[in-house]
């Protein structure tokens, strides 16, 4: 096939008409060299779905720079050093390095052997000192403040000899957050690859000893079920539950308004304030959890806003009247779990398998729990947090008129933020306005008109000659891209659209396109969602819609396991589906073969 | 009857007895002991002489074969059978009306059961004569008589030459059972045939009977369904074109165009193929190795005009055989992986290989 069929040049791709000028918004470490003409790169459609804003692009400048730094230097994986990354019209592609000469991969693994078992070893020991470090990070991002610069310094300044002024902590506390998602990224990153590889040994066994397992089928072996993604969605439950027993269910109706039904609970006496008691309760922490993945600024968490609770909270309500708000069956689910797994074994064609699988089996179980739940504190938890602390940046730049608006600085790259924040502390220490509005307020307009032009741009899924061996576990780990995979993409049907089968089974229904997962609200009973990203915070809806699609996300996604957990077909990571489907077409799901048609 | 009765019944009758004591259904019906063949072989040819030079042609020597077996054929369908075999055979097959009488005589299929048959080493898959759709008494007796001649047919001597095994002691029971009429029909292996994979059943059918089938006159409808989650993980709807099917009266099966609306139709239903994997893990479980299943679906097809048969997928299946499956019981795979000193050496010995 090589010679014959290849992806474009990196070289060969022609700037989006009305964003001629995107490499303005990125960084020059992120452009393609003319070197790269000759490696295979992919687009990472699974975390950057959509056009970069210039901020967002921390959430691959960090990662990467996390990522390879454990594989390569920390933990010394014999075969993977790091991953690049290229932007191009906005869109981010990646690449692996890895590691071929046997003799220089005997040398990484003698390091490697003894620095994973460790970890392997203490796992649990480990991870709860991680969430101990976790938490004390989330702290630490909770508690940043943004510098008010009053016009007179706090007295405190000079009677407690402080020394230093406020315009100095604008840049010191925006480079903490800076820092502190940097840590985190690398927390994130520290057990990460190694959950993932007992994971994928674990798989590779199954698919070896039972070839036509599917991929769903190994992950409900390993499935948590007490998994931290549930406890939002739980949460919301008992709320309704609350609202029935204290009589205030009555507000929770269909399309109900967030703001008016929290207005109208504060006039509701005892009942009320039990309730809005309960709800401030659930939403430190559990609110936040993002309707997308954590890498854009504009996926904003449910305590940013309140539409996705409350889409669900009427439908709960509801089944809580008429007895049918189940708890989920963990006992159950349990079992089921321990079933499938006993049954495999027994089909196993020896003892000694049995007991290879029970070893492989129990490693895996034991650093799953980790794998599930970090996203809620990485990704959920603390990165909205950070998002929202530098939004406090935004509204601060916006009151010294560098910005029009707080939302703004979204589109600036984080060290372009740094030379605005500059320009505040000398305006405000000089006693005269900032310079930032002329220079940045045009940039910031030409930026947004660019990355409306750029969603337009279809990516080609990958980039470069066609690779003659994948040889890098960490891509086919983590993103899937296996040899299949590659000649799929080079060889598109016209009428099928191709992810992950993450949850199996076949159905048909109208589909609804939600292009922005903000407006979730808009679901109805027996639809199929396609959408850009599915996160554990839309399990609420997960109880209306008939299947699931998405542009992003792999089989061991959140998404993946709650579409399981509902019994609903769902085919993630599809790349575009949202662009292919509109909203009322009719499609057919096939959770098994992860292919979607549309059929009228 | 079950598998124990074989050298008495013959391999496919007691796998018949032995599915019904597993509780399967199975179409009614009766057995022509393999002793009765013995007594016919014992008048036809009584020196043993005739056997003798079956036994004696080379394994290659396809006139020789035909000339020795033809001469064992011809006097076996030609013998007068005693009466009281006949008589036997007779009320056997007239208590197989179903109740109440019918007009036509009840159609049936006449089966050889070789006594060494079916074995988990070698299939003697299709050697032996089988006649579907055979009504009366008469017709019966005749189609018993060529299932006997049937153990000399030239391909089963070239078998059994080729394999070298001996030509005494061979018997043959006939099992004779209501044929019946079935939705659609096919095989199902309870392991992959395709990958050896034994956590799945793979299921082939088709509309009719299942003679279209495995005379390869269509290509078939699959089905993988997982035995552990009753999943179907697999599908396929083939284009089939032919379908067999017998009439109210005539004798024999006939093959038609399948009618244009169930040619690129599924003839089963998920729930249908579900229930059909869980009776092939039952019967596997029952012989405790994997088989290879003949297995018919009561009911009217779409377009029929009788009335559909309504009932739970599992009241309507049938299981017409059940044998160990040999072809992949016979390979030998190196363990996937064995135990080691701690679980963590899985991982890295995994990692430290480049792909």
């Amino acid at each position: 096939m090589e010679g014959l069929a290849r992806f474009p040049l990196p070289s060969e791709i022609a700037d989006a008409p009305g964003a001629e000028d995107w490499r303005s918004m990125y960084p020059y470490f992120t452009r393609f060299q003319p070197g790269d003409d000759e490696r295979f790169w992919f687009y990472n459609s699974m975390h950057f779905p959509e056009p970069m804003p210039a901020f967002d692009t921390i959430t691959a400048e960090v990662p990467y720079s996390a990522i390879g730094a454990n594989t390569a230097r920390v933990f010394v994986f014999p075969t993977t050093l790091g991953i690049e990354h290229r932007i191009v019209n906005g869109r981010v592609y990646i690449t692996a390095n890895p590691v071929t000469d046997p003799e220089e991969i005997g040398r990484r693994a003698a390091v490697f052997g003894e620095r994973a078992s460790y970890y392997y070893e203490n796992w649990d020991a480990l991870y709860e000192g991680w969430k101990v470090r976790m938490r004390s990070l989330i702290e630490a991002i909770e508690s940043v403040s943004v510098p008010e610069l009053p016009e007179f310094e706090d007295p405190s300044v000079v009677f407690e000899s402080a020394g230093v002024a406020q315009n100095h902590y604008l840049r010191e506390n925006f480079h903490r957050c800076i820092d502190l998602f940097s840590k985190m990224w690398h927390h994130h990153t520290e057990m990460l690859m190694l959950g993932y590889g007992a994971y994928v040994v674990f798989f590779q066994f199954c698919k070896q000893a039972f070839p036509e397992i599917s991929d769903q089928t190994a992950a409900r072996m390993v499935a948590g079920i007490d998994v931290i993604m549930y406890r939002p969605d739980d949460e919301l439950r008992g709320l309704a539950r609350l609202a029935v027993e204290t009589g205030v269910d009555d507000l929770f109706t269909e399309g109900c308004s967030p703001a008016s039904v929290l207005a109208a609970l504060a006039d509701r006496g005892e009942g009320g304030k039990r309730w809005l008691a309960a709800f401030d309760e659930a939403r430190d922490p559990w609110f936040n959890v993002s309707t997308g993945d954590g890498f854009y600024h504009h996926h904003r968490s449910w305590a940013d806003d309140l539409t996705v609770p409350f889409t669900a909270l009427p439908r709960y309500v509801a089944q809580v009247r008429s007895g049918t708000l189940a708890a989920r069956p963990t006992a159950e689910l349990r079992a089921e779990r321990e079933r499938i797994a006993s049954s495999y074994r027994a089909l196993l064609a020896s003892a000694e398998e049995r007991a290879a699988f029970d070893q492989m089996l129990g490693l895996c179980r034991r650093v799953f729990p980790f794998v599930e739940d970090h996203k809620f504190y990485c990704e959920h938890w603390f990165t909205s947090q950070f998002f929202g602390k530098i939004r406090e940046f935004g509204a601060l730049l916006a009151r010294f008129g560098v910005l029009a608006e707080a939302e703004d600085i979204f589109q600036l790259h984080h060290t372009e933020v740094d030379q605005a924040l500059s320009d505040v502390m000398l305006a405000w220490a000089a006693g005269s306005p900032p310079l930032g509005g002329a220079h940045w307020q045009p940039i910031v307009a030409s930026r947004k008109r660019m990355l409306a032009a750029l969603k337009d741009w279809s990516p080609p899924p990958a980039l470069g000659p066609v690779p003659t061996a994948l040889n890098d576990p960490a891509v086919r780990m983590l993103w899937g891209v296996t040899q299949e995979r590659i000649e799929a993409w080079l060889s598109p049907s016209a009428d099928e659209i191709r992810g992950f089968g993450a949850s199996s089974g076949v159905v048909e229904g109208p589909a609804r396109v939600l292009a922005d997962v903000n407006q979730i609200g808009e679901i109805r009973d027996g639809e199929i969602l396609v959408c850009p990203v599915t996160a554990p915070s839309w399990a609420p809806v997960f109880g209306k819609i008939k299947a699931a699609v998405s542009d992003i996300g792999g089989s061991m996604s959140h998404a993946a396991i709650v579409a399981r957990e509902y019994g609903l077909p769902a085919v993630v990571g599809t790349g575009d589906a949202t662009k292919r489907i509109s909203t009322g077409q009719r499609i057919r799901v096939d959770g098994d073969r992860g292919i979607v048609q549309v059929i009228g | 009857m079950g598998s124990a009765d074989a050298p008495a019944v013959g391999g496919k009758a007691a796998a018949l007895g032995e599915l019904i004591h597993a509780g399967i259904p199975v179409p009614p019906g009766f057995v022509v002991l393999a002793e009765t063949f013995g007594q016919v072989m014992a008048v036809v040819d009584p020196a043993g002489a005739l056997v003798r030079a079956v036994a004696g042609v080379a394994a290659g020597d396809v006139s020789a074969i035909t000339q020795a077996a033809s001469r064992l054929r011809e006097r076996i369908t030609a013998l007068p059978l005693p009466g009281d075999v006949v008589a036997q055979i007779t009320t056997a097959y007239e208590s197989l009306a179903p109740p109440g009488g019918a007009a036509a005589p009840t159609p049936v299929a006449v089966r050889s059961s070789a006594t060494m048959e079916d074995s988990a080493t070698a299939s003697f898959a299709g050697l032996q004569d089988t006649y579907l759709a055979v009504r009366g008494p008469a017709a019966v007796l005749d189609a018993v008589r060529r299932c006997w001649a049937s153990m000399y047919n030239d391909e089963s001597v070239a078998y059994r030459r080729r394999m070298a095994l001996p030509e005494d002691g061979l018997a043959m029971g006939v099992v004779i059972q209501r044929m019946i009429r079935p939705r659609a029909a096919g095989v199902m292996f309870t392991r992959s045939p395709v990958t050896g994979d034994r956590s799945v059943v793979a299921i082939e059918g088709t509309w009719g009977l299942g003679s279209a089938l495995v005379s390869g006159e269509v290509n078939p409808d699959g089905f993988t369904v997982s035995k552990v989650t009753g999943e179907i993980t697999g599908r396929r709807v083939g284009a089939k074109l032919r379908m067999h099917s017998f009439g109210p009266n005539e004798p024999g099966i006939s093959s038609s165009a399948m009618p244009a609306g169930l040619r690129g139709r599924p003839c089963l239903t998920d729930d249908e193929a579900r229930a059909l994997a869980a009776i092939g893990r039952r019967v596997e479980g029952h012989y405790g190795v994997p088989q290879d299943i003949e297995w018919a679906l009561l009911g009217a097809r779409p377009g029929d005009d009788l009335a559909l048969l309504h009932g739970e997928p599992a009241d309507r299946i049938r299981l017409l055989q059940s044998r160990p499956e040999t072809v992949w019981a016979a390979h030998e795979r190196p363990p996937v992986a064995t135990p080691k000193p701690r679980a963590s050496d899985h991982v890295l010995t995994w990692l430290e290989k480049p792909l």
